[in-house]
């Protein structure tokens, strides 16, 4: 009994540490979400948007001294607009024709986005200090030492997640929304723009990418390759939660998180696998995903 | 819309494996001239690595060919490109090309220990010539060793001897260790856990952490703390020690009095890192741009590499081992060298190696090139005078006990 009671506590801050992981992980996959269930684009530029709103806020700091609370903001709107530009002139065009076209057009946008990035600032990363207000929050248990800024990511993503939720499924423009992907036709006829809606969807989850991008700045070297690393796993967070399911992707984001800090103490090897396991299990046992409609 | 979960999974597939299709190398096939030496640069252009080779190892090795003078007794030099992704198939299918259709007598570079390995086996196949620059495995010029590859600037012995070394002798008795999993990393591992115990040291344990892919070390380095080690020794390279050695500061993982050990780290990563995170690191590299006259007049000459970043050991040790092959075929004459490149090694042996970037050393019968090894200390902000301003001299380990020694590296070339 204390021997497992002691494996509990040695547990205790990995959980934190995972859920904090998975907030990243709930961040990304929403916007995927988002863009998956409104345009039905697999959004394979997604990391290299989390990347671009990172270099941006590396960008607004180092160039124009503008700091972190202002680009948390600016640096999502920026993006977005870059996002609502590839929409508009590329994406848009794709909706007609096989679905794959648009997971290949996205990827190459990111392979071009990475590679401008990595010309332009190389591969190693630039620093970003993470605000030293966030001091406040450290917390001390014991041994155990978590910085402020990590509670911060905590707090800010469960919020943006949570407000994106009730957006989309308890308000009007919510309702708009989810009547436009089920009958666009039907929608449109009711006098809806429903293509300014989709460009502005697309628009919303690309900023969301980017938000996520500007609050791991200061955690992780802000590197072209930032958002590589971590958008395969989002995506089998994506399917593990059920293809466009707005709740699904960010519970599956925040659990998975915390899955992957618990294998990291018991078994550190596996704890990229396991992600990919469980996608496994869950395509075997419920296709549609956890939270997905059948 | 009809968009189901299965064509998902296959675009995805589809798309992690799509860059291994593009980026391959070409040339016009002209008519081989007989007196043309054709040099080839294998790394990688667009990964974690691109930085400490990638294009500025070509940079450095244009330098060379300039430097060397060959052009005027009328050789002729072509210098090529490719990334090799770090992948050792994308290496292979390479080199093989290089070396069957283009005409290359000799490959430059190769960072990524895997992709090294697969690249020396083809070389002494096709009897050309390999010197390695950027790989780390000691394995090169041990069990794996090769009469037609030569190892440059560093490797694993070397990295663990300095900085495994120096820690140990500083007191850090216990060690944790947070290795990459891949041939590298464990090497890494392997080699500096030699050391520690030799010293009379303990490892108290490690974690193999996914490679790539792993960004957030926080979990693995709070179990390193909670081991109680003195030393915590990261073998990994790149982001991932970039990325470990961040998260450790946020962590306050080393206000106990536990020291970290980035057993690979380059100049570029500190640069990446900042002074203020950085400071305190020791290092063990072979080449410091602001190290001596000769050093820093080197790096003058190459100027700005691309990315407008100081050149690194693999770089220097880049323009160092093709400055010495271009005197070698300079003496041999153009047809021999061409011919085998078993033999331009042998050639590359029996001369000692002069220039500015490592100062005098040897090449030795096992493909081992050797020079001074030098321990270095980050600075902190205030000690730094400048742009790049990053290391202080430690010590000097000499050129004789850099490198492991001829003997006990199962080097099959080398008669006891």
């Amino acid at each position: 009994m204390e021997d497992l009671l002691f494996e509990i506590q040695l547990a205790m801050p990995q959980v934190v540490l995972g859920v904090i992981n998975g907030a990243f992980y709930a961040l990304l996959s929403l916007g995927l979400a988002v863009i998956f269930g409104m345009l039905n684009v697999i959004n394979f530029a997604h990391g290299a948007q989390f990347t671009l709103g990172a270099f941006v806020a590396w960008m607004l700091l180092s160039w124009l001294g503008v700091g972190y609370w202002p680009a948390l903001i600016l640096a999502p709107l920026i993006v977005g607009a870059i996002g609502v530009a590839m929409e508009r002139t590329m994406i848009a065009r794709l909706y007609r024709i096989d679905h794959l076209y648009g997971l290949l057009l996205t990827f190459g946008c990111a392979l071009v986005i990475e590679g401008l990035l990595r010309n332009s600032f190389g591969s190693s990363g630039q620093r970003y200090a993470p605000p030293r207000e966030f001091a406040a929050l450290d917390l001390e248990l014991g041994d155990f030492f978590l910085p402020g800024y990590r509670v911060w990511v905590l707090i800010a993503a469960s919020t943006v997640c949570l407000a994106t939720w009730l957006i989309i499924e308890k308000t009007k423009v919510g309702s708009y929304l989810r009547a436009a992907t089920e009958r666009p036709q039907l929608v449109q006829a009711f006098g809806i723009n429903v293509p300014l809606m989709m460009t502005l969807t697309y628009g919303a989850g690309v900023a969301l990418a980017a938000f996520a991008g500007v609050l791991a700045a200061p955690i992780y070297s802000v590197s072209p390759a930032m958002g590589a690393n971590f958008i395969i796993t989002v995506f089998a967070v994506v399917v593990i939660g059920g293809m466009g399911s707005i709740a699904g992707s960010i519970v599956t984001g925040f659990m998975l998180g915390l899955i992957q800090g618990i294998t990291e103490v018991f078994w550190p090897e596996a704890s990229q696998t396991v992600v990919f396991v469980i996608m496994a299990v869950v395509l075997l046992t419920r296709p549609a995903g956890l939270f997905g409609r059948a | 819309m009809s968009l189901d979960r299965r064509s998902i999974i296959k675009g995805a597939v589809g798309a992690a494996t799509l860059p291994a299709l593009g980026g391959l190398p070409y040339r016009s096939a002209r008519a081989q001239a007989a007196n043309t030496i054709r040099i080839g640069v294998l790394n990688d252009q667009s990964g974690l690595y691109r930085d400490i080779s990638g294009p500025g190892s070509t940079h450095a090795v244009q330098m060379a060919v300039r430097e060397s003078g060959i052009t005027q007794r009328g050789i002729n030099v072509e210098v090529v490109q490719a990334d090799h992704q770090n992948r050792p198939d994308v290496g292979s299918t390479v080199a093989r090309q290089w070396y069957d259709q283009n005409g290359i007598d000799v490959i430059v570079d190769v960072p990524t220990s895997s992709v090294a390995l697969a690249v020396s086996t083809i070389t002494r196949e096709k009897n050309k010539l390999f010197i390695n620059s950027g790989a780390a495995t000691s394995d090169l010029t041990g069990s794996a060793c090769s009469p037609n590859t030569i190892h440059w600037t560093y490797d694993t012995y070397m990295l663990a001897k300095g900085t495994g070394g120096a820690m140990v002798a500083a007191g850090g008795r216990t060690w944790f260790f947070i290795t990459a999993d891949y041939a590298f990393g464990h090497a890494l591992e392997r080699d500096t856990t030699a050391f520690v115990n030799a010293a009379g040291g303990r490892v108290l344990g490690g974690v193999r952490t996914p490679f790539p892919g792993t960004t957030d070390f926080s979990s693995f380095l709070q179990q390193a703390q909670r081991s109680r080690a003195n030393v915590i020794g990261l073998a990994n390279a790149g982001g991932d020690t970039i990325n470990s050695i961040k998260q450790a500061a946020e962590f306050r993982i080393t206000r106990g009095g536990t020291k970290l050990a980035g057993l690979l780290v380059f100049v570029t990563d500190v640069h990446s890192l900042g002074l203020e995170v950085a400071q305190g690191l020791v290092v063990t590299e072979s080449f410091y741009w602001d190290l001596n006259d000769r050093t820093r007049a080197f790096t003058q000459r190459l100027g700005a590499t691309p990315g407008n970043l100081r050149p690194s050991m693999v770089q220097a040790g880049c323009y160092s081992g093709v400055l010495h092959y271009l005197k070698a075929v300079a003496d041999m004459g153009v047809a021999a060298a061409k011919a085998s490149g078993a033999e331009a090694a042998n050639r590359m042996k029996a001369m000692p190696t002069s220039d500015d970037a490592f100062g005098e050393g040897t090449v030795r019968p096992d493909g081992r090139k050797v020079h001074p090894a030098y321990l270095f200390e980050v600075k902190t902000p205030a000690e730094s005078r400048g742009a790049w301003d990053y290391y202080k001299l430690v010590s000097t380990i000499p050129a004789n006990e850099a490198f492991r020694p001829i003997t006990e590296g199962g080097c099959s070339l080398v008669r006891s």
